[in-house]
């Protein structure tokens, strides 16, 4: 371990990361569906899960590719009612074939809106980005054909078979989920570590570097908004029909976007685990704070109060982050296990 | 105003170039037989014009350069040089005049076809990923001989598979080459800077460039730092016969190094041959350590 520790600034070993992931698999094919309450997976892991994707999703883009997007929630919703428009009009399509499509089409909506990247950098992008939040939820408010012409335009998720294995219930809407977003990690896992990958590097680490030793930076860069988006796309459908059972515009707004941005944040920019903690501190952030409130506080810490600490204390926390930690939990994460390490030798 | 402050910075690198001047570095001049000029220049600059907001950075300035030369440009600061190579690299766009590279001749080079052109080039300011390895940053280097897509890396195809492994051999050839082993696997962002300034020489050198620029290769190093990267300069062009267009400040490397020097003040040339030639030529002297009447210091 004390070697580990000296060899702390060169790039860690493959086999150490495949450690983690396989004890991963282990507990969540084993013992989560064995032993996990429908509390647990309905209001902890479902919308980790779906979160988590999205911000495997972002960070692709922005901490690998270095394009600072905030238009995240309408890829969301892009994948999610282009799930429920695909399974609603294709008689008979697999559930996995409508959630590749629903990325698709996420994708496509992803490279038009990523078409300022090849201008625009940091901030401007970011601006740029938002005009697909705005354009997409009116979109979707607009034209009655992607609800269906239902009059409210919340549409209940459809019914999800897989194989002719119903899993509308819980363990089989977290399962469907689970499964979904190992898949697409693994795959996102690959190309980070491919030369692909190491081109979205390039791009964001030095952009003129890049162009003049031939990164086709362009393609590069609407590549990373092509699969970003794709991903984003699927987890808008997790979000859409294993969490909230629902399909709405309204539940896909700016807030969204900045909450997957702030996972990266927090979880680390450019590190597949920091969307995993990212994404779990996110959820489980606001049942810690509320059950603490309500046991140092009483009947004062209503749902009001609630809202406005959990937006204070999550401020001052990116706050803090970007200060002290700009490489976020993931950092914070190694650090704590290298200290650990050279104790114990 | 102007001629003051290049005064105060000549007379400060006035030691250096009496060095020079008295001959501490004697150099053959076997090589400079002028044969037929433009037949054999693997790159040719003509007439390279280029200003910016009104101030002319460049004018007129003509360069031939043959192949397998290592040839100098010097000047004092602002004398336009990496402007020069900025436009040899497609960075900048010239005004006007014409660029030719091995042939092909352009009013404007494709900065992303250059790679391909056979050209590779290294920045005054280090350019490299910071986030990636040192063999990583120096895999980079062949990026633009890769064909795979990212669904065949993804899926670790046969053609994504033989690009990684034929483009790893090159890797360790070039690390081996400039003694990187030791830090091959090092994030490049933790390295000194000497190493850095190396690792950017790897990464343009892998791409086995026909013309390699060198924008200050040895700014800001120790001076035995300066000799080893001197040595691999050297090495590349004896080795591997890469052509090679080398910025550099410190006069007493390049009078060394380099088969011809070319020399710019005020964005215009004012002296080109060997460094015997350039070094006696008066406006060189001029230039560098100012008027003989002492007006400048």
């Amino acid at each position: 371990m004390a070697v580990q520790a000296l060899d702390a600034a060169r790039v860690p070993i493959d086999w150490q990361r495949l450690a983690l992931p396989a004890v991963l698999v282990v507990v969540a094919y084993g013992l989560i569906p064995a032993y996990a309450s429908s509390y647990l997976v309905e209001a902890i892991l479902l919308p980790f899960l779906a979160l988590s994707l999205a911000a495997v999703g972002l960070n692709l883009l922005t901490g690998y590719c270095g394009q600072l997007s905030l238009g995240s929630s309408a890829f969301m919703a892009v994948g999610a009612f282009a799930a429920y428009n695909f399974n609603l009009r294709v008689d008979g399509l697999p559930l996995a074939a409508t959630m590749i499509l629903a990325g698709i089409s996420a994708a496509g909506i992803g490279v038009v809106f990523g078409l300022p990247s090849l201008r625009l950098r940091g901030f401007y992008l970011a601006v740029s980005t938002l005009a697909a939040q705005f354009f997409v939820q009116w979109a979707l408010t607009k034209f009655g054909w992607f609800s269906n012409y239902n009059p409210s335009g919340v549409i209940s998720a459809p019914h999800l078979i897989v194989a002719g294995f119903p899993l509308d219930g819980a363990t089989g809407r977290y399962l469907l989920s689970v499964t979904t977003v190992i898949v697409l990690t693994a795959l996102v896992w690959r190309l980070v570590n491919s030369a692909t990958g190491r081109n979205f590097i390039a791009v964001r680490d030095n952009e003129t570097a890049a162009r003049v030793i031939g990164v086709p930076v362009l393609r590069t860069k609407l590549l990373a908004f092509a699969i970003s988006s794709f991903i984003i796309g699927v987890a808008g459908v997790l979000w859409a029909f294993t969490y909230l059972r629902t399909v709405e515009p309204a539940g896909f707004n700016l807030d969204r976007s900045f909450q997957i941005l702030f996972i990266i944040i927090i979880g680390g920019l450019a590190s597949m685990r920091g969307a995993f903690l990212g994404a779990a501190f996110i959820v489980v952030f606001p049942l810690v704070l509320s059950r603490l409130g309500a046991f140092l506080f009483g009947g004062l810490f209503d749902s009001g109060v609630l809202d406005m600490s959990q937006r204070i204390v999550l401020g001052a926390l990116i706050i803090i982050f970007l200060i002290a930690e700009p490489s976020g939990l993931s950092a914070l994460f190694d650090r704590l296990k290298r200290r650990i390490g050279s104790r114990s030798s | 105003m102007i001629g003051a402050s290049l005064g105060v910075a000549a007379y400060e690198r006035a030691p250096e170039i009496s060095g020079i001047l008295a001959g501490a570095r004697p150099v053959e001049d076997t090589r400079q037989a002028r044969q037929s000029a433009k037949a054999d220049a693997m790159l040719a600059l003509s007439g390279i014009g280029i200003s910016f907001g009104g101030v002319k950075a460049l004018s007129d300035i003509d360069l031939e350069v043959k192949g397998g030369e290592i040839r100098a440009v010097i000047g004092p600061n602002g004398a336009g040089k990496s402007s020069l190579i900025n436009i040899i690299s497609g960075l900048y766009h010239a005004d006007h005049g014409r660029i030719a590279i091995d042939g092909q001749s352009f009013s404007q080079v494709p900065a992303s076809r250059l790679a391909r052109l056979g050209v590779a080039r290294t920045f005054q300011n280090l350019a490299l990923f910071g986030g990636l390895s040192v063999r990583d940053n120096v895999a980079s280097g062949r990026v633009y001989t890769r064909r795979a897509s990212f669904v065949e890396h993804i899926a670790n195809l046969p053609r994504a598979r033989r690009e990684d492994a034929g483009i790893a051999e090159k890797v360790d050839q070039t690390i081996a080459f400039l003694h990187l082993e030791a830090v091959a696997d090092r994030l490049v962002a933790s390295l000194p800077y000497g190493l850095q300034k190396r690792v950017e020489l790897a990464r343009a050198l892998v791409a086995e460039p026909k013309i390699l620029l060198l924008d200050e290769p040895m700014a800001g190093m120790t001076a035995t730092e300066k000799a080893e990267m001197a040595g691999f300069v050297r090495a590349a062009r004896d080795q591997h016969g890469v052509t090679i267009i080398l910025i550099e400040h410190d006069i007493g490397v390049v009078m060394g190094l380099s088969d011809r020097v070319a020399v710019l003040d005020y964005g215009r040339k004012i002296a080109d041959g060997t460094p015997a030639e350039v070094r006696t030529d008066p406006a060189v002297i001029r230039a560098y350590i100012g008027t003989a009447d002492g007006e400048d210091i």
